[in-house]
């Protein structure tokens, strides 16, 4: 399933993912997971949030990081498995396992970001 | 030409050194690798709660508020916490490393690492203040 022809192709999934998660994740992890909770800054509101997501720009933005960062997460945590932790001979099963995730992530957001009610 | 796995009497050993599992934890540029590599998990764990927030936003107002109340529990502080520390490892990384991948040449000079590279954390710090202006509410 996962041969060598395919190796490019990740590899461009991965540095994609690699970029957005870069510019994107630290600013939305520091308000969604701390600055929010802990009442360091003042979140929207349900409707604000809603308004804000049914901008198809928003949508498309916040699908490409989710996909593009699962296919960057798939990419290096393939690697930590065979080359880290030596599993080599695990390859393909640890091949299947990664980019099965990040294509059943990516399927999640697009059912969830396609159209919003 | 024919390979015949035939018994060969003084068949050469390979010299095949065991390494250890981790052998990346007895010297700091390895550990460094090692943890770059494992800023992926802290970055795919944030992937699954923006898809849970946008899941409980779909299904209404209770459901998001109940969301949002989740997130105040002290484990989920503690692990976005961590998160937020690996997910920042990988964003400097990530902009050092550029310089090594794209290497520019402007008057058959090199173009310095750090030309190539600060741009990316100017436009970094730009989005993030966009995205903090964007999604918090003033007063």
């Amino acid at each position: 399933m996962v041969n060598r022809s395919n190796e490019p192709f990740l590899w461009a999934l991965f540095s994609a993912g690699g970029v957005l998660a870069a510019f994107f994740l630290p600013v939305l992890l520091f308000l969604y997971g701390l600055a929010f909770p802990l009442g360091w800054l003042n979140p929207p509101t349900y409707q604000e949030t809603l308004e804000l997501v049914q901008y198809p720009l928003a949508r498309l933005t916040l699908f490409l990081i989710c996909s593009l960062s699962l296919f960057h997460w798939a990419h290096r945590f393939r690697f930590t498995l065979d080359d880290g932790l030596q599993l080599k001979h695990l390859n393909k099963l640890i091949g299947v396992c990664c980019y099965g995730t990040a294509i059943v992530g990516t399927t999640t957001a697009g059912y969830l970001l396609w159209h919003f009610p | 030409m024919k390979i015949s796995p035939a018994h060969r009497q003084y068949h050469p050993k390979w010299y095949r050194p065991q390494i250890s599992t981790y052998w990346w934890s007895h010297e700091w540029p390895y550990l460094k690798f090692m943890l770059r590599e494992l800023s992926s998990v802290p970055v795919a764990f944030f992937v699954v709660i923006i898809l849970l927030q946008l899941w409980s936003l779909r299904e209404g107002r209770e459901s998001y508020l109940e969301f949002q109340q989740w997130l105040k529990n002290p484990v989920l502080i503690i692990l976005n916490g961590l998160s937020f520390i690996f997910v920042l490892f990988h964003t400097i990384t990530w902009f050092n490393l550029a310089p090594k991948a794209m290497v520019i040449r402007w008057r058959g000079k090199r173009v310095p690492n750090l030309l190539i590279s600060s741009p990316n954390y100017v436009a970094w710090v730009v989005i993030s203040g966009l995205v903090i202006l964007l999604l918090t509410r003033q007063g």
